[in-house]
């Protein structure tokens, strides 16, 4: 299994994502003889995992059910386990397209934090590209890394333990795109544009506040880069479900009577509430976390 | 220093590459063909002093029509000027302040002058300039540069230059596809070098094209397509190598049902040679032009046939990675009909401009199962304008952008009786993720 490739089976050593139900994910790391405890009972990797097609539906123990999936980037945002806040999907998306990134590619990205986005930029460039990724705290370095290995990825990937702003990204000349998430990225710019490739490459900082922001993009403009845009990008989440919605009544149609009814007034039947299949919308839409240039 | 331009080869501008011009927001996808006029925002211009240069250079139109490169910033920001005023409650807006007539303009324009030369006399003439804000002179020399410049930037062409360029030029050839809602469809169906990815499309192109870039020319790509043949205009920009066209199949949707039942042929006929040569022998010595139009004619249905079968091959295995759909038709059949294909544990995304048919794709999936993680969303998008003091938001783009219907599908289980709630599980204390 890797993060990057497809496989069909189940194996010893995978990382497996086990879908519980509506927006109930979690990882399991796959192992002979292990155990897993759900709500639903436990899972025994020996017999309910190894061997199995991933997507296929596993009962537990206390006869509930749930499936087996196979890791993604996306599936991995949401169920990783947070060492620091994290880039959600949406804003990945992003940044994967406003970099350009795509097979081949060489990237920088400071810091790593949870690695949330470095599976993602791992996900883009392989087989052929690489990410070089800085972060200063020492055992999230060293997380990072260990999962980087359990996720067959190690190979596309160099960790370094370093302060960029201080030292830059440990390569000069190399990348196609930089990315920085850090609390004061100006300083590390004049790295970033020692990072890329002479003949140019894309550079993103996504930042909490305004003024993080705009110091970033004086310090950008200062050491020559152009094009520089500020984006911000919501997603909202549409609920379905059906609303039923009661009509009125406003009594006997006495201008429907024909003359077989003469007799007596028609009874008004209750009239059944119109079931309508739409969607509703959280009551506030969730803030953002960033604003990406 | 030889070394540099061997180092440099990848990023210079070749003949026949397809490029894409850029002015300010302003982007169009041309080819680079020697001696061929091209015409970008009113100027007609020749590309050929392009060949040579870096991807991303920008280059002044002389009059003639040919391109010059723009030296990098020097004599850059005319008319920096040292004096500014406070505000604007002196300032009269009559029309009256600018002493140049459109006469004077058009003679500095034949006598040669450079674009900031014209807009350095803009300034000097103005009689307003030197009373307006710092911040108002840099917004007046801004607009004078988008009226005089005549430079041109050429890119090399990508997913998220293209995106701008069709949401910009002509959106309703992309369905309204929004480039952030593009962005979103790569992730989320988890595009990536390898894999197998079943698209359909009518976007021009645009998210074929998409998918091609971030499978780097590996793995493969089926296009189903409507109709008589795929259209694919818009893969033609991306400037693909030649052997990621190798990996590009195509298959017709109007036999997806027979592919399905296992009733598809794509077998060579068996006569159809003879026949024909049996009917047309007399015609044939004295016709050797006919003889050829045939010859021609059945190597081309053979190329189809060969075509049908190799796509055909891809997708009986029912294995596929991946299913994108963005198109005009309505995608519930669509979707419903394709995820058959995928593999389980495999992503699926579909676009729609409305949020409507989406909701019935929804319900339908719910009902039948074979789907999880389930998600119908669409993204709010913002710009900002960032410069000191004058930091504020400039564009908000929400619901014009279409929605998408996400999820991942599971091995398929006998369909559930209506109004089953298993699927989600007993109801209260349930532990949100993410």
């Amino acid at each position: 299994m890797s993060f990057v490739e497809y496989s069909d089976l189940i194996r010893d050593g995978d990382v497996a994502i086990v879908y519980l139900g509506h927006e109930s994910m979690m990882h399991v790391k796959v192992k002979q003889g292990a155990q897993t405890q759900t709500r639903y009972g436990v899972i025994r990797h020996s017999s309910d995992l190894i061997g199995r097609r991933y997507g296929s539906k596993v009962t537990c123990s206390k006869g509930g059910w749930v499936y087996v999936l196979h890791p993604t980037p996306e599936l991995w945002t949401v169920t990783l386990p947070h060492r620091t806040q994290i880039l959600y999907t949406t804003d990945i998306a992003t940044i994967t397209m406003m970099l350009e990134l795509k097979p081949g590619c060489v990237v920088c990205e400071s810091g790593t934090g949870s690695g949330s986005l470095s599976h993602a930029i791992l996900r883009s460039v392989a087989p052929t590209g690489h990410l070089h990724t800085v972060e200063f705290h020492q055992q999230r370095a060293e997380k990072a890394a260990e999962e980087f290995k359990e996720h067959g990825v190690d190979g596309l990937v160099t960790v370094r333990n370093q302060d960029v702003c201080k030292d830059g990204f440990g390569v000069s000349g190399v990348a196609d795109a930089v990315f920085l998430d850090i609390p004061s990225p100006w300083e590390a710019v004049r790295h970033a544009k020692a990072a890329m490739k002479r003949q140019g490459g894309r550079v993103c900082s996504f930042s909490p506040c305004i003024e993080q922001v705009q110091r970033t993009c004086e310090a950008l403009a200062e050491e020559g880069f152009e094009e520089i845009s500020t984006l911000e990008v919501l997603l909202r989440v549409h609920d379905v479900r059906t609303v039923y919605l009661p009509l009125p009544d406003f009594g006997a149609d006495l201008s429907a009577q024909t003359d077989d009814d003469a007799a007596a007034p028609t009874e008004t039947k209750p009239q059944t509430p119109v079931a309508l299949k739409t969607t509703t919308l959280p009551r506030e839409m969730q803030g953002h976390t960033g604003i990406r240039l | 220093m030889a070394d540099n331009v061997d180092e440099d080869a990848p990023y210079r501008i070749k003949e026949e590459d397809y490029v894409v011009l850029k002015r300010g927001d302003i982007f169009k996808a041309v080819q680079i063909v020697p001696k061929k006029k091209v015409i970008f925002e009113k100027q007609w211009f020749f590309l050929d002093n392009a060949v040579g240069q870096l991807y991303g250079s920008t280059f002044d139109i002389v009059p003639g029509g040919t391109l010059q490169p723009r030296k990098p910033k020097d004599a850059e920001s005319p008319a920096d000027a040292k004096e500014a005023g406070t505000d604007n409650r002196n300032i009269q807006d009559d029309g009256k302040s600018q002493k140049l007539t459109r006469d004077d303009i058009e003679n500095f324009k034949e006598q040669g002058l450079t674009d900031q030369q014209i807009i350095q006399q803009l300034v000097d003439n103005s009689s307003t300039f030197i009373g307006k804000t710092k911040y108002a002179q840099d917004k007046y020399i801004k607009k004078k540069k988008k009226k005089y410049e005549n430079i041109v930037t050429i890119l090399k062409p990508s997913c998220r230059i293209l995106a701008l360029m069709y949401h910009g030029r002509e959106p309703g050839k992309i369905c309204h596809l929004r480039y952030d809602t593009l962005a979103q469809m790569l992730t989320l169906a988890n595009i990536h070098a390898g894999s197998k990815v079943l698209v359909f499309e009518t976007c021009a192109g645009l998210l074929l094209g998409s998918v091609m870039e971030r499978m780097g020319g590996y793995g493969s790509v089926i296009q189903m397509y409507p109709g008589g043949g795929p259209v694919r205009a818009g893969v033609e920009s991306f400037g693909f190598p030649a052997h990621f066209h190798d990996t590009l199949h195509e298959f017709p949707v109007c036999h997806v049902n027979a592919l399905l039942a296992g009733t598809l042929d794509t077998a060579p006929p068996k006569d159809a040679s003879a026949g024909r040569d049996t009917n047309s022998a007399a015609d044939d010595v004295c016709d050797p032009e006919k003889e050829a139009r045939e010859k021609q004619r059945g190597q081309r249905l053979s190329f189809k046939r060969k075509k049908l079968a190799s796509a055909a091959a891809l997708l009986e295995g029912r294995n596929a990675d991946g299913l994108v759909i963005a198109s005009r038709f309505h995608p519930c059949p669509v979707l419903m009909g394709m995820l058959k294909f995928l593999a389980p544990s495999r992503p699926f995304v579909v676009y729609s401009q409305y949020k409507e048919p989406l909701i019935e794709c929804y319900t339908k999936l719910k009902e039948q199962g074979g789907a999880v993680n389930l998600r119908l969303a669409d993204t709010w998008l913002r710009h900002y304008q960032v410069l000191p003091n004058r930091t504020h938001p400039v564009l908000l783009m929400s619901g014009g952008g279409g929605f998408l219907l996400s999820g991942t599908t599971v091995a398929a289980d006998a369909p559930k009786p209506a109004g089953a709630q298993r699927a989600e599980g007993p109801a209260p204390k349930r532990l949100k993720v993410a």
